[in-house]
Formats: C-alpha cells, structure tokens, sequence
C-alpha cells in the first residue's frame, strides 16, 4: 500500500467532491471512509486510475450519507450549477483546498490543523501526537475549523500571505512526535510551488530548505543545542543547500522582494560559509535592513544587532541593542553575547543566567544555562 | 498554540474573596460549583482547548535522598504548614491573553452563598518546542 501516494491524492479527490457540490465537511468524511476502503481493498486489487477509484467510492459515500430528501434537493441545485463531473484537470484543484484550509476566518492552530488534515492528508491522531494534545481536542478543533469554512465559497481567491503563514507555523513547530512536521511543510510548500508561481511562495521554499539543510548539526545526539557557529559544517547538507540557494535566488531574480526571500537570504548566507568565520557578515546586516523595512518586527531588529556586532564589532552591536526594548525575546541572551565578545565576562554571566531564566524552551534554557557556568568558572579561576 | 497550566491550591496561594470552607456550604452550593466546573472543562472539550485535568489528594509528603543504603527521609507529620496543590488543568490556547480569560473564569466558580470565590489560580506556561528558525 503506498501510502504517500494515498496521501498525496487526498486533496485532489476532496477538491473534486467540493467542486461538485459536497460540503467540505461532510466531502472530507466520504474521502476518509474512501480511503479506509482503498487500504483494504488496493493490495489484492490495485486499481487502474487511482485517483479514478478513489473519486468514484468517496462520491458514492458521500451520496449515500446525504440521502435526506432536503439535501438531496440543494445537491441536486447545486450539481445544476456546476459542470459536469468528468476528468477533473489537476491544474489548481489542489491550491483552492490550500486557500480555503488557511482561510481568514479561522484561527492560525485551527488554519494549520485543518491544512494538515485537508491537504496533507495526516490522519487527526497523527496532528494530535505532533502537537500534544489528546485526539478527542483535535478532532474537535477539526471539525470546528471545517465548521467555520463550510459557507466559504469555494471559488473565492484566497490571500497567498496566509498560506504561507500556515506553512511557515508548520514549519517551525519542530521535529517532535512520530509525524515529522518540517518535513510535512516542505512537501506540502513545494506542491504549492509547483502549482503557484509566486515569489514568497519561493522565498518560503527557500527558507525551509536551507534550514532543513542544518538540521542534522544543530543539535547532539543528546539534544543539546550546537550553536550556529560551533555547528559541523560538514553534516549540512550541501543538496538541499545547492537547492535552497537556486529557488532563492530565482525568486530574487523576479525584484519583488518579501521577508521570507529576505530570510532565505541570510540562512543562505550563513549556508554559503565553509567556516564561522568566513561569514560574510557586512551583508547580512544588509538583508537585516531589507527584513526591517519590510516587515518592522522587532525580532529582526534584535537580530540585526548581533549581525552588527559580527560585522562592525561588539560595540557596535551593543549600540544596536541599546535602541531596542529590553523586554523583547532573547535579548538578555543578545546583551550577553555582545558583553562576553566586548570583554565583559562578569556582565555576560549575570545576563546569561537572566536570559536562562526567560528561555521559551527547555534545550535553550539548558545552553544559557551553560553559557552562565562556563563564564562564573572561568571568573572563580 | 501555547500550553499552559492552572494550578489550584488547596492553601499557599493568598486567600480568596469568598473563602468560606467548601465544607461549610450548602450541599446544592456544592454541587453548584462540581457543575460548574464540568461545564467549564466540557467547553474547553468542544473549543479544542482541552489537554488534561486531575485532581490530586490533600495529602503530601516531602521525601528526600538520605544517602547510600539509607531509606528516604520524609518529612514528618507537618503537612499543614505547606502549599498543597489541589489538582491541575492543562489548556492550550492561542493567546497569553485567553490563558488569563479561561483562568479568571474558573476562578469565578461559585461558593458559599451561590457567589463566585474569586480564589486564586496560579498560572504556569509550559516550556515550547524549540522553533525550527531561529536565527
């Protein structure tokens, strides 16, 4: 049973359902019971066209949990309306189910659980492992989130910027769990790549590649944090970097640029240093500049500072920071490299120890933690 | 999504407005606030707000490491003097803003003369995942 493939028609079928007049709703519980079907029946009898098969099964599901006299009718209106059903064109059929699942109108989670389930085709105890909550909540926030985009029309535009602020949360909500979720956003990035020619949507692609490309040296074997420039360079993969770099720079090449090609830029950079120290710094700060202008988020800003401080000295970068609110994220941890840079190590272990304190996670808190010991050994010696 | 945990105590945390013993109520007043409870966990079910909740016992001990080969050393017959945790909620919800909604809310439970206690909940965020982009 292949079962990527499985999941890589899901959104097809459960588009095609839509377009002939099924409720998303109740569209997503035929493909469903479709599917069970094809897992049972698929290994001793595998069909022709297996988009076909599944197509036929999930419509006759989904005719047979409508028999209701009152549904029947508006089905009936609404088949009317619609051409009529033959071989769909795979053309954006899939990208409709990308705007809708990331619709305004529901919450970033309830965007991200519904895109998973929808165009990812993840079954919902898979999106409730990934993010450690009981399946019941997630089933709940599921159908909820279908609830809520049941009356949007499907053929209404959708905004590119929210999908791709799905993928991106997907994205970045890490590695835990059985179901790889960075993964899971960078198939599903491509697929709208593939099926959308659009320069952030490339820029995104970009991003998560180059990311990706790191991941194997960004922590020990025992989960500790390896910062970026004690990480082995050799463990980054060069293909998906090689990759990284030619989406990126295709989509610069169109001169309409976004943050998230502004954020590939600088992991690009990073990615193109065979060593630390042949970061080329002086122009990170330059796309640090674009991101700022862009998008005005005081999380670039605070990295800017430390890019400064890379580029034109610790001084330079504490007079960067100094401009910034102290109460923003990570910046104690900032100050406190910028100090140990600049000769401070007694500023930078109190600093450290601060910036522990506030860490947003466990592996980031045991590294400060660290930082802080390091520096009050060396100052107890 | 953020989780986080509340935190009711049974005594540690300052006292409540309406701090009458839950003994001291009407049987109906308590079973007021059982019901209100549930129904307040039932919705955070429906809104797909729920991770986990339970109840813990009145009775806690303070155990330590005594050395080797030596049996735990527990703390004697002082329990009253400690915080004591009465049981735990665990939501997970979209903002710090809603955590302090839901929290107020439970809060609000009703007590002795159908009032709400207005006790106090300690409201803990859980450690995140570490993003993917950092840098």
């Amino acid at each position: 049973m292949d079962e990527v493939l499985l999941r890589s028609l899901t959104p097809h079928v459960l588009t095609i359902l839509v377009r002939r007049g099924a409720d998303f709703a109740a569209a997503e519980d035929a493909v469903q019971d479709a599917l069970v079907e094809a897992v049972r029946v698929w290994p001793d009898n595998p069909p022709r066209d297996p988009k076909g098969w599944l197509v036929t099964v999930a419509w006759r599901r989904f005719l047979d949990a409508t028999r209701a006299e009152s549904a029947r009718r508006r089905r009936e209106d609404l088949v009317e309306e619609e051409p009529a059903p033959g071989p769909a064109a795979d053309v954006d059929d899939t990208l409709q189910l990308y705007f809708l699942c990331a619709h305004p109108s529901l919450t970033p989670a309830s965007a991200v659980a519904l895109t998973l389930r929808a165009v990812g085709g993840l079954t919902t105890r898979q999106i409730a492992q990934a993010y450690l909550v009981p399946e019941a909540t997630m089933a709940q926030r599921i159908s909820r989130a279908k609830r809520t985009v049941s009356s949007v029309r499907f053929n209404q535009p959708g905004d590119v910027a929210t999908v791709l602020r799905v993928l991106y949360l997907v994205f970045n909500e890490g590695y835990s769990g059985d179901v790889d979720l960075a993964a899971e956003a960078i198939r599903l990035t491509r697929q709208l790549a593939a099926r959308i020619d659009h320069e952030e949507v490339a820029g995104l692609l970009a991003l998560m590649l180059l990311h990706h490309a790191r991941r194997a040296a960004r922590t020990t074997a025992d989960g500790r944090l390896v910062p970026l420039a004690e990480q082995d360079r050799g463990r980054w993969d060069t293909q998906l970097i090689a990759e990284g770099v030619d989406v990126l720079q295709a989509a610069l090449a169109r001169a309409r640029l976004g943050e998230f090609q502004a954020q590939a830029a600088i992991a690009a950079l990073h990615a193109d240093a065979q060593r630390a120290e042949e970061t080329d710094w002086v122009q990170i700060v330059e796309w640090y500049d674009e991101l700022v202008r862009l998008t005005g988020s005081p999380v670039a800003r605070l990295n800017r500072a430390i890019a400064v401080g890379e580029a034109d000295g610790p001084r330079a970068g504490l007079a960067a920071l100094a401009e910034l609110d102290p109460g923003l994220p990570r910046y104690a941890a900032a100050a406190a490299y910028l100090h140990e840079r600049d000769g401070d190590p007694a500023t930078a272990a109190r600093l450290y120890a601060e910036a522990a304190h506030a860490a947003p996670n466990l592996p980031e808190r045991e590294h400060l933690t660290r930082q802080a010991a390091r520096l009050n050994t060396q100052l107890r010696a | 999504m953020a989780k986080y945990l509340l935190l009711k105590h049974y005594r540690g945390a300052p006292a409540a407005a309406n701090d009458v013993p839950m003994d001291q109520w009407t049987p109906e007043e308590v079973s007021a606030h059982v019901k209100y409870m549930k129904d307040f966990a039932d919705r955070l079910k429906r809104t797909g707000e729920f991770v986990d909740e339970q109840a813990l016992s009145p009775e806690g001990t303070f155990v330590r490491y005594d050395g080797e080969g030596r049996p735990p050393v527990t703390d004697g017959p002082f329990a009253e003097t400690k915080d004591l945790i009465a049981g735990w909620m665990v939501i997970d919800v979209e903002t710090h803003e809603r955590a302090l909604e839901l929290a107020a809310e439970l809060s609000a439970a009703p007590g002795a003369g159908g009032k709400p206690i207005h006790e106090w909940l300690e409201l803990r965020p859980f450690m995140a995942a570490p993003p993917c982009i950092t840098e």
